[in-house]
């Protein structure tokens, strides 16, 4: 009985699947591999220059050789430092102007409007500024990140705060929670999922300005990385940052879903 | 009965409208320190929303409304606890915190007094066992009985009661019953309570106002003198049941 029981959820039709659902994920990974065999012929067979792309291999090859010599970590860790101040410091910003307009209605009306336009500036629209305001150095690059990953902290958890169930507030204001207290209990575990999404969009924003911001003055980082590949006309090098910038990315971005779903999924 | 008294919530003339739609016109009602009062009506005549005003939720209404003399629109009062006719839990927390929630603002849920006070109230409601669960996990009487001891947990002066049992089968809705009677009894609160049920009404209470609506008004008010503790199947009780269900039917 017991075991029925347990293979019960496994069985499609007459026939037992064991586990078929533990390799379900994998299935995202079916359609990148297919690209890159398709992307390995087409180089491989003359269809595209190999000074335009070079083979999937010479990549890897690239990528380890620069890992190998040291060279790589460097990149990377700046990158992710920036990444990680940035995203940290817009996240701190986004969570305190979108508790008080989320709180407040004047503090809305008085910011949101302006805060609303802001949002929809490019990343690259805002680098000439920030390096005549602050320079080539660190501040510059790290507070344009910052400005990614603010919008999109700030615009959920604001819409979140102001959204929680009236029922709810009723509850706290009969039982006499006070306001401390009804914020604590009440507001921010109702707006917490709402916040969650805002930092997940956040880091992906995070990002795409940090890309912005070495692309045009950086010494170092994986951007840099980048462009340097072009003046140097090194295809390999190119794409491989590309792909760097991807898996990061990714790995941030699985994280902080994780992340959300812990402690929303429950 | 005790109306000589300086009645703890004294309505007057109280009319309510949202927008269009008048919900109260015109209700009158005084309830003395510690009686428990009934309210009955057809649905929509304006129940829950007597004990939105009467708890201080509703701050635009005509007429005068106020709790221990107090206008109920000079401040929520710390008095009056209400258990909404929604379960209203919060889904992220489990039935202990739900239930902690109503614990007066001067008690620090976590010493263990208020805990055992807390788990002490789960299972009054019948609900042992279930104190780490979530609300999407309850039965939709499960979880009007923690909405219930939530307003219990609070233990206010005036308790406001809008359809508390109505999702609980026979046998745990007279437990209930006899609980609250117990709680009313014991700590002299005042309770309004609000039920379609008119055999509960006047098993419990001391009067039985019954709203006509649509606008709500009152149409009668039915005093139930039977002596406590009461049988509910007394001929009296019987009685007056009839009376109110005519009362009732226009
Ligand atoms: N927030 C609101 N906005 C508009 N109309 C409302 C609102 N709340 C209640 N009403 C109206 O007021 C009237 C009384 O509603 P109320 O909820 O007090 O009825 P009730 O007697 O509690 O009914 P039920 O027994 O079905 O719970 C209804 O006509 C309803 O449409
Ligand atoms: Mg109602």
């Amino acid at each position: 009985m017991a075991a029925d029981t347990r293979t019960e959820p496994r069985t499609i039709g007459p026939v037992a699947l064991p586990s078929a659902e533990r390799f379900r994920p994998l299935l995202g990974l079916l359609v990148p591999a297919a690209l890159v065999v398709v992307w390995h012929l087409v180089v491989a067979t003359g269809t595209v220059a190999a000074y335009q792309l070079p083979t999937p291999l010479r990549v890897a090859e690239t990528l380890s050789g620069m890992a190998a010599s040291g060279e790589l970590w460097g990149h990377v860790a700046v990158t992710l430092r920036r990444v990680a101040l940035g995203a940290g410091l817009g996240i701190v910003a986004g969570t305190a102007f979108g508790t008080v307009t989320g709180l407040s209605r004047t503090a809305s009306d008085l910011l949101d409007p302006l805060l609303q336009s802001l949002k929809n500036i490019p990343s690259l629209a805002w680098v000439p500024l920030f390096l005549l305001w602050f320079g080539i150095g660190e501040t510059a690059k790290v507070l344009l990140i910052a400005v990614g990953a603010f919008f999109p902290v700030y615009l959920n958890l604001s819409t979140g705060i102001a959204a929680v169930d009236e029922d709810l507030l009723e509850v706290a204001e009969v039982y006499d929670l006070g306001r401390v207290e009804s914020l604590r209990r009440v507001v921010f575990p109702a707006a917490l999922p709402d916040l969650l999404v805002g930092i997940r969009g956040g880091i992906g924003l995070a990002w795409m300005f940090v890309v912005a911001a070495e692309l045009i003055a950086a010494s170092q980082g994986i951007g840099f990385l980048l462009s340097d590949g072009r003046t140097l006309a090194r295809p390999d090098i190119i794409v491989g940052s590309i792909l760097l910038f991807a898996f990061l990315g990714n790995c941030s971005d699985v994280a902080a879903k994780g992340v959300r779903d812990r402690v929303v999924g429950r | 009965m005790s109306s000589d008294a300086d009645p703890v919530l004294a309505v007057d003339d109280l009319r309510k409208r949202y927008g269009e739609t008048v919900a109260l016109d015109g209700v009158d009602l005084a309830v003395a320190d510690g009686e428990f009062v009934a309210v009955v009506g057809p649905s929509g005549c304006g129940k829950s929303t007597l004990l939105r005003v009467l708890s201080g939720l509703e701050a635009q209404f005509d007429g005068r409304v106020a709790v221990g003399g107090t206008d109920v629109r000079a401040g929520g009062s710390d008095d009056v606890g209400m258990v909404f006719q929604e379960p209203r839990l919060l889904g992220w927390a489990d039935v202990r915190e739900n239930v902690a929630v109503g614990l007066p603002a001067d008690v620090d849920p976590e010493r263990p007094a208020a805990r055992d006070r807390v788990d002490d109230l789960i299972e009054t409601v019948g609900l042992d066992g279930f104190a780490d669960s979530r609300p999407d996990e309850l039965s939709g009487g499960m979880a009007q009985r923690v909405s219930l001891a939530r307003g219990l947990a609070y233990d206010p002066a005036v308790l406001l009661l809008d359809e508390p049992f109505s999702a609980l089968d026979r046998l745990t809705k007279a437990d209930q019953q006899d609980h609250l009677l117990d709680v009313w009894e014991r700590r002299g609160t005042t309770v309004v309570l609000v039920t379609h049920d008119v055999e509960e009404a006047v098993y419990l209470a001391d009067r039985v106002v019954v709203l006509d609506g649509q606008p709500g008004t009152v149409a009668s008010v039915v005093d139930v003198d039977v002596e406590r503790p009461r049988e509910r199947a007394d001929p009296d009780l019987v009685a007056l049941r009839r009376e109110v269900t005519d009362a009732l039917g226009r």
